[in-house]
């Protein structure tokens, strides 16, 4: 069943592939970037400034999705000890964390000009800091951590109370006053954001997701390489 | 699944759950202390006057926005459309500070109905369109007043 992606598979994927990926997520992220810098339209309230949603929103998307990901596969290898879910979670965390301060950075110089502050103390702001320390957290563990199955535990329990953020973020908009504006993709509603600025923000969300993708590949392959150098890969089994 | 995958499970489980309980209470007590900003029926509703700097947001209310001769201090109304509360602020405004739309002001209490701004943050919504679509819907009548 889990066989997928497993040790042997993931040599399996030729260098054509690894080719095909790059070239495919460059070119969608080239064609968003063209979407979203000049053939989407000014906002009529922000002007240009919108411009920094196509950035800010999918890599705050894939932050959390990447962070969900991750505590995920540390419930399943903590519980069932499919070591697969720890590389998984080990090779995608840097990903995520780098996505995480995308979203901050990127959310900071839009608040200055819109809001007029680069920072400000609000639910929203502050339980997606808070997603960035459970990142960093999460990495350390594997970096301190010395002993592959001690680090695995520690990263887990990390990664597991870091889970509970997530709804927090999520929500911090509707439960608490904040700075942050609510939500303009919904599930249950029609977007409250016009067609011709979702379509470049969607087109940019796929070209993130492919280019974590394509990291992701790289990482977990040179995790299944640290396995191996360290005589552990027979835990794959 | 193996015995030690079951009890693994079942502590797992059972710590979930706990935690989800206690998560519950501590949320519910923390509503009331993780307050960004006080409407103005808030302020209203409160027995006492908030010490110390606090932040107030609303609707600018239209009409209300005056500058007072040279020297940049602007005064108006934020409103929750049920209370006003006049605030007074000496700077420079933000970019989308605008009449009927939404702000939080950072500042000091003078009294119940007064607040002496010291930082004014503008916030806006979550309705993003192109001008062109904005015009549109204003000409035709569909604009919703949410969008304001």
């Amino acid at each position: 069943m889990f066989d997928l992606f497993q040790l042997k598979k993931i040599f399996q994927l030729s260098d054509n592939f690894f080719y095909l990926l790059k070239i495919v997520f460059l070119s969608v992220i080239i064609f968003g970037l063209i979407l979203s810098l000049i053939v989407s339209p000014k906002d009529y309230l922000q002007g240009d400034t919108v411009r920094i949603m196509y950035v800010h929103v999918p890599a705050s998307w894939l932050a959390l999705m990447i962070f969900a990901v991750v505590g995920i596969s540390s419930i399943i290898t903590l519980i069932f000890k499919i070591r697969v879910f720890t590389i998984y979670a080990k090779s995608l965390a840097p990903i995520g964390f780098t996505f995480s301060l995308i979203s901050i950075f990127t959310g900071s110089l839009w608040g200055q000009p819109t809001w007029g502050t680069f920072w400000t103390w609000d639910a929203r702001l502050t339980s997606m800091l808070v997603l960035v320390f459970f990142f960093i957290f999460y990495i350390l563990s594997w970096k301190f951590v010395k002993n592959f199955f001690v680090a695995e535990k520690y990263s887990s329990i990390i990664a597991i109370i870091g889970l509970a953020n997530l709804p927090i973020i999520k929500f911090s908009v509707d439960w608490w006053n904040t700075l942050h504006q609510p939500a303009s993709i919904k599930l249950t509603q029609s977007p409250a954001i016009h067609s011709s600025m979702l379509m470049p923000l969607l087109v940019m969300f796929l070209g993130f997701a492919l280019f974590s993708l394509f990291i992701f590949f790289i990482r977990y392959k040179t995790e299944i390489l640290k396995l191996r150098k360290n005589k552990l890969n027979k835990i794959l089994k | 699944m193996s015995p030690a995958s079951k009890k693994r499970l079942s502590y797992f489980l059972i710590i979930v759950i706990v935690t989800l309980i206690l998560g519950k209470f501590i949320f519910e007590s923390l509503q009331k202390n993780t307050v960004y900003f006080f409407s103005p029926t808030d302020l209203f509703l409160s027995s006492e006057k908030p010490r110390g700097v606090i932040r107030i947001g609303g609707l600018v209310k239209t009409g209300s926005i005056q500058a007072k001769k040279n020297d940049s201090v602007y005064t108006f109304l934020v409103t929750d459309l049920k209370n006003d509360i006049y605030v007074e602020y000496k700077g420079i405004l933000p970019n989308l500070f605008q009449e009927g739309k939404g702000v939080v002001v950072e500042g000091v209490l003078k009294d119940k109905k007064f607040l002496l701004g010291k930082n004014i943050l503008a916030k806006h919504d979550e309705n993003y369109m192109p001008p062109e679509v904005a015009d549109a819907l204003k000409k035709s009548g569909n604009w919703n007043k949410k969008y304001d």
